[in-house]
């Protein structure tokens, strides 16, 4: 039997916080490896550290060879053959995609950078995987998925012996998973080994040979033969699995509008944005809207909560135009918002549990100039215990809160008010464990259930399957498609709806 | 009037709008390195008044111009290394250290100069190399630097590293290339070229003035940033800002009307009202300013 392509087992930790505690993982050459975990569970740093972008406090690498980790670095790391295409990218937007790929081994001739084999370089690369790509376009002027390919393509073309995939899919829309995993199988059938990180169970099924599982910074299972993805969902949690979210009963035919979106036209950056949509969601019903990452979204949510200026259209809650009201007007008309970026536009990192319930409930606990401090120790204290937000503690700071617990706070402070009319979830249960997303779904059921209009932007395509009672695609600033009822149970709803996201006309 | 404006055209004119550009274009090529990299290059005043310091002091006490130049370029650098082992070392605020070495360069001649010569005004009298331009090495270094830097950041390995190392410095990290290091060489660099640029401020006039560097290091940074972060263009606004300069300085010698405290605003006015109008097409590097 030969050596394994990868052999690792490390600790590390972050001042008081434990990333790994000997988490140990496995590879063999020629294999797909599936590495598992709900969100800090350890796998980004394990992957870190086998590339050499973290150190680790002990532990043991083998590439091939045994490698010294206290020496170890990123090039050594790719001297001996691994590649990493890291969850948020690494690109350089302002630098071409040619510069890009060879940052860190510039060809050189005659004193200078040589740009042209630069680019002949990448453009062969890419065509190894059957891709095409200009390597002159600047890398910041490309969708993310583009952006993802030419990745792959630079950092398959060096990496001969593993291949580090780091939560690949999590942009893209499933006819680019498809060819991506395609990719990943060819690479593997060379001969080459992947460690693709992720915590989407459908897909682990779907490519991997083998699978580990974190959880809290330690190996708790491995797997190298058939697995379900229940077995797999149950050691990432370390517990059942909660059940799936269910969509709440359909809106009463004669319902009024809750949400009413018309012409709207919002500037995006380098001429994106929204060009022209028009949308109406009736109280009580959950609209989704299905898209890649870059085609109005932002916009278009950031338009509804009244932070990016309208260049046409109009937006109304709850039958009242709210187009050029502020925030707090549409807040007190009933919107409620759960944006996108929680650490830029949900809450604020360095203040407390209540600070940030009171900024968002000011109208509840203001007294003129002042805060009513009782009034909210009352209502943090509701919210916590309602939502089971932890720690359960009201002046513990936001940013000693994980993920999950301070999307949980969001969702509290947001869908649990009086007077609410039409609620707007950009990307609710991103980065958040499984427990809590089963939470934050359950809410979002329940507002709509209890008369809300509810518009959820989502690109995780079975959050919006389970939880919509319609669901359009957004592609390139406009709507492209859109199903409901029967279309949207059928079992093609995917395929139809990942086909309008890369701009198939229904 | 009439003579005024006679007088800016001529040869002499020019010569003099080149010969008061020099250490602004010297300091922006210097700054536009660094704050390519994602260093805020505040200490540019540091650096012109430390190398017009060592030019002068350098050229009397050893009688050569070559070793007064080459140690401004050295004073240069060594206010770089303090500003970078703040900056990119120690992680410290990039605006606080540039102005702490700006106010320390400020004193520390002064002190010097009370040191060896007994008095902090000025450095001894010697024959540096005169008012003209084509005479002038410090001319041709300029010239020559200019398409250096145009080249170099465009078109070489360190070049493309540094405007890497400036927009996403995860991004070099993660292609096995040490940031760090890309960011002291980016800066030591820069701080030469400002360094050679402040010995234009005392070769010329045959001695070290205090406080010789006169705000120029921060009119050199509104070109940094007006230039788009670009050194070609860099050095045209100082070109400009040269222009300025020698038509204050006429309309003082040819007796316009307006008082000199109040013409001798005129480079840094325009400065201001260029930086606030001038419309901002080019972001800055995404990670200056940011500690990695």
């Amino acid at each position: 039997m030969t050596a394994p392509a990868l052999r690792v087992r490390a600790s590390r930790r972050f001042g008081d916080c434990v990333a790994l505690a000997d988490a140990a993982l496995e590879v063999a050459a020629g294999t797909v490896h599936a590495l598992c975990g709900e969100n800090g569970a350890g796998k980004s740093t394990l992957m870190r550290v086998v590339y050499g972008l973290e150190r680790a406090d002990a532990g043991v690498l083998e590439l091939g060879e045994r490698v010294d980790l206290a020496r170890h670095d990123v090039a050594g790391a790719q001297a001996r053959g691994v590649g990493m295409v890291h969850q948020h990218g690494m690109l350089v937007p302002t630098l071409t995609l040619a510069d890009n790929a060879a940052l860190g081994h510039e060809p050189v001739r005659g004193g200078r950078y040589d740009r042209a084999a630069a680019a002949r370089a990448l453009v062969a690369a890419a065509a190894r995987l059957g891709q095409r790509l200009d390597p002159d376009a600047l890398a910041g002027e490309l969708t993310v998925g583009e952006q993802q390919r030419a990745e792959l393509a630079m950092v398959a073309a060096r990496a001969t012996r593993l291949l580090i995939l780091d939560e690949p899919t999590a942009l893209l829309a499933p006819r680019e998973v498809d060819a991506l995993f395609a990719m990943v199988r060819a690479f593997a059938a060379g001969g080459g080994a992947v460690v693709l990180v992720t915590h989407k169970l459908d897909e682990v099924l779907a490519v991997a040979d083998e699978v580990t599982v974190l959880r809290g910074g330690r190996t708790v299972a491995s797997w190298s033969a058939e697995v379900t993805a229940a077995e797999i969902a149950r050691a990432m949690i370390g517990g059942e699995p909660p059940p799936p979210a269910t969509r709440p009963p359909p809106p009463r035919p004669d319902a009024a509008i809750g949400l009413a979106i018309d012409g709207l036209v919002v500037p995006g950056p380098r001429g994106g944005g929204v060009v022209d949509v028009t949308l109406r969601v009736a109280a009580g019903e959950v609209v989704g809207v299905a898209g890649v990452e870059g085609n109005g979204q932002r916009e278009l949510a950031l338009a509804i909560a009244g932070l990016a200026p309208v260049a046409r259209g109009a937006v109304a809650v709850g039958g009242v135009d709210v187009t050029r009201a502020k925030v707090a007007a549409r807040r007190a008309r009933g919107l409620a918002h759960v944006p996108e970026d929680r650490h830029r536009h949900g809450l604020v990192q360095g203040a407390s549990v209540a600070d940030n319930v009171a900024l968002g409930r000011l109208g509840e606990v203001g007294r003129g100039a002042l805060i009513d401090r009782a009034a909210v120790a009352a209502l943090t204290a509701q919210l916590i215990a309602a939502h089971d937000v932890r720690p359960a503690d009201p002046s513990a700071r936001v940013d000693a809160l994980s993920g999950g617990n301070q999307q949980k706070l969001v969702v509290a402070r947001e869908l649990d008010r009086p007077g609410l009319r039409a609620v707007l979830a950009v990307h609710p249960t991103r980065g958040v464990d499984l427990a809590a997303s089963a939470r934050i779904h359950a809410r979002l059921r329940d507002v709509a259930a209890a008369g809300a209009a509810v518009l959820l932007i989502a690109a995780d395509l079975d959050e919006l399957l389970a939880l919509c009672h319609r669901v359009v695609v957004m592609y390139r600033g406009a709507l492209v498609g859109e199903l409901t009822g029967a279309a949207l149970a059928a079992p093609d709803a995917r395929a139809r709806l990942g086909a309008w996201m890369v701009g198939a006309t229904p | 009037m009439s003579g005024f404006v006679a007088s800016l055209i001529t040869l002499g004119f020019l010569a003099q709008v080149l010969r008061i550009a020099i250490p602004y274009v010297l300091a922006a090529l210097g700054g536009t390195l660094s704050e390519r990299a994602g260093v805020i290059d505040l200490a540019l005043e540091a650096k012109l008044l430390m190398g017009a310091f060592a030019a002068a002091v350098l050229g009397y006490e050893t009688g050569s111009i070559a070793i007064g130049i080459a140690g401004a370029a050295a004073a240069g650098v060594a206010v770089a290394a303090i500003q970078a082992f703040w900056s990119v070392r120690l992680g410290a605020d990039q605006v606080v250290t540039g102005i702490a070495l700006n106010l320390g360069a400020f004193g520390f001649t002064r002190y010097l100069l009370g040191v060896r010569y007994g008095q902090g005004a000025n450095s001894p009298r010697f024959d540096g190399v005169g008012t003209g331009v084509l005479t002038n090495p410090i001319s041709w270094i300029a010239a020559a630097l200019v398409a250096l830097v145009v080249v170099g950041l465009g078109q070489t390995r360190l070049g493309l590293r540094v405007r890497a190392v400036g927009e996403r410095p995860d991004a070099v990290a993660a292609a096995g290339v040490s940031v760090a290091r890309v960011r002291w060489l980016a800066v030591l660099i820069g701080g030469a070229l400002a360094g050679v640029g402040g010995a234009q401020l005392s070769l010329p006039v045959d001695g070290f003035v205090a406080e010789a560097s006169g705000g120029r290091g921060y009119v050199a940074l509104a070109a940094v940033i007006m230039s788009g972060w670009r050194p070609g263009r860099a050095a045209l606004w100082c070109l400009a800002f040269g222009l300025a300069d020698a038509v204050q300085y006429r309309m003082q010698t040819h007796g316009v009307g307006l008082p000199a405290e109040l013409t001798r605003l005129l480079p840094y006015v325009l400065a201001l009202v260029l930086l606030a109008a001038w419309p901002r097409r080019v972001a800055p590097p995404r990670a200056l300013g940011q500690p990695d």
